[in-house]
Parts: C-alpha cells; structure tokens; sequence
C-alpha cells in the first residue's frame, strides 16, 4: 500500500524526523487557511499522487510541472488552482495520468547538497538494505547504471537490527561534515526504526538535503507498506487512499480477487498468479493485447467467477473474453457450471473462449457445448489463446 | 530416488484441523501418502478421522515428530501464526518444513529466514504449493503428496521440476504425464519475495539426483534467482534443462519509486532472464504450452531418454 508524500512526512514526525513545516489541502475552499498556517517567503506546492517523476511531468491541459517553487503565497495559490481537480501524466503513472486530489504546500529551503536515501527489502540476502548516494535529485537509476560506485548500500541482519558502525560508514561514504554527520545519524537511525516497525517495505526520500546551517531533513518522501503486514497497522490503514485506486481493482479486492487493469481489449480470467501471468504473455504472443490480470485463485467458485466477469466487463475497451482455467483440485465441470451460470446471469454477448483442463475436464466440456450459449472450447493455452485472438480481430 | 522427500516420507500437518488443512490432509491420504500426525495446539490428544485413516492430533510439533517419527510438516496455519509455527518445525529438528500459507508478512519472514540460518532444517514457501514425489501406483498413487498440488495429475518418472507459481506447475507436469514422461519430484517453492528455498537449491539437488535425468525450471519476473540458478546450471549441470518466465506483458511502471531497481538490479525483467537463460544452455518454453516439449528438445539435443 502506498501513502501520499504529506502522509509519509508527518509519519517522519512520529519518529522524530525533523520535516520542513507544510499543510496539504484537498480543496480551493481550503487554500486561504493552508497557505496562512506557513511562514512568510517562498513556498513550493507539490501534487500528490501515487507516482514519481512529478517534478517533471505535465498537467493533460498543458500545464507543466508537480512540484513548483514560488515566491509566496498568493503566487502559490495561483498555482495550486491550477493543479488541483487536474490531471498529472509523469513517467510511472502511465498515459492516463492520475488527478490531483491533494496539494501540498510545504515552506521552501535553502539547499546546501542534495542526497538519495532508501530502506527497503533485499531479495537476494533476505535483509533490510539502506541505500544512499551523494548523487541526489535526480534519477537514482541512471547513477546506479552510470556511476554505481556513487551508491552506497549497508544491508541489516534482522537479529541485531542497525548497528552504530553502519550508520557511520554510510555517513563517511556520503563526505558529511561533524554537524551534519550527526544530523545525519540521527536521521537514519529514526527512519529505520519507522520501516521496522510500521512494516514498510520501502522507504524513498529523493533529495535528501543539507542546508547551510548544517541541517539534514527530507525534501521529498515515498513510503510504501507491505500490505501482507496491513491486519497489525490500523494507524496505516487508515491513511489509504482509494481515490489513488483503480475502482475496478477495489472491487476485485473486496471479492478476493487479484485484478490489475491494462490497457488492452482482451479480458482474461484465470487460477493461479503465474498462470494469469502467463495467459497475459500468450495473448501477446499470438498478436492480441490483454486487457487485464485476474487471479481468481485456487477455488474458482460460482460467485468469484460472477464477480471477475463483472469486473471484467466494466472495463469499455474490453471486446472478448479468455478463460483459463487448470482444475487441479476442483472440479472442472463445476467450474464449467459456473460459467455458465455467470455468463447467463450477465447476459454477455462478447466472444469468449474457455480452456478447462485438469481434473474431470471433460465433462466440463460436455456442459459448456450443453448449454446453447455461444462459448468457444479451447484444449491447450496456445488454443485458446489463438481463438480469443482471432475472434476479437474479427 | 527423488529429492528432499520420499513416496514414504513420514509427514505432519500444522493447522489440520483448519477447513484448509483438513481438505488437503485428506487429499494426501487419499494419494497414500504417509500422513502420521496433526498438530492444533489446544486440540493434543484427538484424531483426525478420514476414510478408516486415524491421524492422531498433537499440541506440538516436537511431541508429534517424536511420537511419530514424522520428518517433514506441511504448514496450513493462518498468516499471524505461521512464522511461528515454521520456528517451532526448526526448534523440533525436521528435516523438512513446507510453509503452504499465502500472506506471511515479508517483515516475519525476514527474522524466521535469520533465525534458521545454521540449522538443520530446510524451508520450502512459504506461498507455495508444496511437494509431489509420484508413487509407483494407478495415477502416481502410493506417492508422498506434501501440500495442495494435484497429486494424481503425476507420474513417477525422471523429469525434476521446479516452479515458483503453483498453476504454472500443474500445467507442466500435466504435459509432461500426457506424452508419458514421469517425474522424479515436482517442487512449488512459492512466489514470496523472501522464501525459504531458491531455484539454486533445488536445481543443485536435481543435478545431484541420478535418478532426476531433465529439469523443467518455471521463474518469473522480479528478482534474480532464475539467473543465478541458469549460470550455475551452466557451469555445473549437463543434464537437459527447459526453462520458461512468467510476465513478458506484466506491466513494468506500476511501482512508486526507483529504489527496487536499483536493488533489484537490471536482471530482473522477462526479456533478461530469458536472454541469460538461452546464454547458459537452457531451451526457452516460448509458451507454457510449449513447457514438456521444450524439455523434449532438449533432451533429444543431448541424447538423453527422459522415460
């Protein structure tokens, strides 16, 4: 699950962080009161969505920009007017843009040197890792690619959490002076016992910065959690944002599916995470687009498989339907039973082409061709996935 | 032969009184396999009852295991408590600990993964599902069944797979038993960013198997262990091996920042493992319904009989 930059900085705060003074206002209405609770002088209004790369992205009216600096308030009014209720296309949000439903208005620093900090999850030893780099603000993975002796990792053994001579090593590694060194220390320090804790699984700040006072804070921050860990956070929980979530994916969430939206017009419904995946991957293989993941899981029943056609069919580019189904356990005529039901229940009219294969799966067969509707039969994945293709062609 | 587990390989269920363990614990004994024990704690002392089979219910794993003499546990306890109940697998010395549940916190998996360094005890999953070593009888019947894959779909043979996606397992064996190529063991180890065994082990154990004489290995995106298992496979095994990647297609910008890049490093995409796949001698499944006839091809470009 992932949380808004204001969210994440005033989690910052909880764990003593120190963060630049900001107020986030999801309204015009809320702007005047905003922008009053800050300090004289410059002020940087910052979109918050769910994506990075704002800085760089560009409004869908044209306006340029997600991050903007500006020389006081009424100037940062003017520009928050202008975000809010619009639409930001940046380089992770895909074309589609997200809209703007928050701004954040935060009092601007003097910089110093901007730094990379992260925490997060290293697959390959199973530990925590703390990454930093001098190479602050700009693209992490183009240093990393470029220059990877500017990145600097310290991986943590769960046992005795993060020791003193880590934190030391990344401060010298990054040519801090005394009084920032400290800062510094403390810093890390307090930001990983926040990622221990809340069970984060990555923590992103992109710059991390001095000032000429020597003072080291956070000038942005994303903050993800693990969402395995979610039932023990009630606190986190409630920082959610669904408008940052694709109605259709809470849907499929709240009927124990796993549904990812994409761009494509060929719906699939399947059991198993790879198998879904996999489905994907063969529809392009064969010329078509898919224009979904969804995992149905193991169990397939009748109502789950009434709930993913629902789903499925709210998306408007959709124009066929592949069903991959491998009853390993279950049986496959009652999966078929199923369809059938659901595809009666919903009156649907676009091709679809079911592949059922494992246990009793013909007799699974038997009931789709029993049952008068219109449902193609597919025997192998390459079947299916060559009728789907060539049907919605048609 | 087979690997980690035999057709009579003694075996005990966590959370067998659970709707989910007590489906899957009879499936198993349906299949034959030596299921001698169950473990709820509260509920030491009962007997899981299925098909004149009289499974007796322990409150903990060390007095099953000694009781018994089960080596191996299958785990079906809810998410809170599995990382517990896979501690409690190691503290009692099995060999074997197969972790079934879905949704264990990275968090708990990362101190359990700690905490089982040095120990005798292996770890399989968790999100997984399971094990199959085929028995010799009708539809693999006889065979050792650890966890929630189909066991009749089997057949013993000589083809070793391993898989993080459960399906995906399925399909391949299901392919492979239809052209009547047997397997020595089929192993799901789970699709968990933090698992307990990698591709590397299980591949270095099929390797080691003279009885294993192909290996079917399923990856999918993220991470790098399917890269690190296709170099050492090709400095160190020759027996014939078909590899396939799930998530070609799977959309690449739907995460929030860049920090699992650099981590994660640049070997983490469908095209790259597949790329250092073809360069270590591994045949590309360009489908999974091409998944036994690439192992075919493989096989046949080294000579090796697969039956």
């Amino acid at each position: 699950m992932n949380i808004h930059e204001y969210q994440a900085k005033a989690l910052f705060e909880k764990y003593g962080v120190y963060v630049p003074k900001g107020v986030a206002a999801k309204s015009h209405a809320e702007f005047d009161s905003a922008l009053g609770q800050l300090p004289e002088g410059k002020i940087v209004v910052k979109a918050q969505i769910h994506a990075g790369g704002r800085g760089k992205g560009a409004f869908t009216d044209g306006f340029k920009g997600g991050v903007k600096l500006c020389a006081n308030r009424s100037e940062a009014k003017l520009i928050a007017d202008k975000m809010l209720g619009n639409t930001l296309v940046t380089l992770q949000t895909g074309p589609a843009g997200r809209k703007v439903q928050t701004v954040y208005f935060t009092a601007a620093d003097s910089i110093k040197k901007e730094y990379y900090l992260a925490i997060l999850l290293d697959r390959a030893t199973s530990r925590p890792v703390i990454v930093a780099s001098t190479e602050g603000g700009m693209e992490i993975e183009k240093v990393a690619h470029d220059t990877p002796d500017k990145i600097h990792k310290v991986f943590i053994d769960p046992a005795y959490g993060l020791a003193d001579y880590q934190v030391r090593e990344l401060i010298f590694k990054l040519g801090l002076n005394a009084v920032e060194s400290k800062n510094a220390g403390k810093l890390i320090r307090q930001l990983y016992a926040m990622f221990w804790d809340t069970d984060a699984s990555m923590i992103e700040i992109n710059p991390l910065i001095t000032t000429p006072s020597d003072e080291v804070y956070p000038l942005d921050a994303k903050v993800a959690f693990d969402d395995n860990a979610l039932y023990r956070h009630p606190e986190i929980v409630a920082l959610r944002d669904l408008n940052e979530e694709d109605p259709k994916e809470i849907a499929a969430s709240k009927a124990s599916l796993s549904y990812i939206a994409l761009d494509g017009n060929i719906a699939c419904l399947v059991n198993g995470a790879g198998l879904a995946m996999s489905t994907m991957d063969i529809i392009k293989h064969y010329g078509g687009n898919p224009a979904n993941f969804l995992d149905v899981g193991g169990g397939a029943s009748k109502d789950q498989v009434v709930a993913a056609f629902k789903i499925i069919l709210s998306d408007k580019n959709v124009k066929g339907i592949l069903v991959n189904i491998f009853g390993g356990i279950m049986d496959c005529n009652i999966i078929a039973s199923g369809i059938v039901e659901a595809v009666n229940e919903i009156h649907l009219t676009l091709p679809l082409v079911v592949r059922l294969e494992g246990n009793n799966s013909e007799a699974g067969k038997a009931t789709l061709d029993a049952s008068g509707l219109t449902i193609t039969s597919a025997t192998t994945m390459a079947d299916a996935a060559q009728k789907i293709v060539s049907l919605v062609a048609a | 032969m087979a690997i980690l587990i035999k057709p009579d390989t003694k075996v005990l269920i966590q959370g067998i009184t659970g709707a989910f363990g007590a489906k899957h614990a009879q499936l198993s004994l349906d299949y034959g396999t030596q299921v001698v024990a169950g473990v709820t704690p509260g509920k030491g002392g009962q007997v899981f009852e299925h098909k004149g089979h009289k499974v007796p219910i322990f409150n903990t794993v060390a007095e099953a295991a000694a009781k018994t003499g089960a080596t191996v546990s299958a785990i079906f306890v809810p998410p809170p408590f599995a990382a517990d109940a896979i501690l409690e697998c190691v503290d009692a010395g099995l060999d074997l600990a197969v972790a079934i549940t879905e949704g264990i916190p990275i968090k708990d998996m990362v101190r359990v993964k700690r905490a089982m360094q040095g120990k005798k005890t292996r770890l399989v999953g968790p999100n997984c599902p399971g094990l199959v070593c085929p028995g010799p009888g009708e539809k693999s019947h006889g065979g050792c069944r650890i966890g929630i894959a189909p066991g009749y779909i089997n057949k013993q043979g000589h083809v070793g797979v391993v898989s993080r996606s459960g399906t995906l397992t399925y399909e391949a064996v299901y392919q492979l038993t239809t052209k009547n190529i047997g397997q020595s063991t089929t192993v799901g180890i789970g699709g968990d960013p933090v698992n307990g065994t990698s591709h590397l082990d299980v591949i270095k154990m099929f390797a080691a198997d003279p009885d294993t004489h192909g290996i079917i290995m399923i990856g999918e995106i993220g991470g790098t262990a399917e890269v690190e298992a296709a170099r050492w496979i090709k400095e160190n095994c020759n027996k014939p091996v078909a590899g396939f990647i799930a998530g070609a297609t799977a959309p690449a910008g739907r995460r929030m920042g860049h920090a699992g890049a650099i981590v994660g490093g640049a070997e983490d995409t469908a095209a790259a493992k597949i790329a250092v796949f073809k360069e270590c001698g591994i045949e590309i499944a360009v489908t999974p319904s091409d998944l036994a006839d690439a192992l075919i091809r493989a096989a046949k470009a080294k000579g090796v009989p697969l039956s």
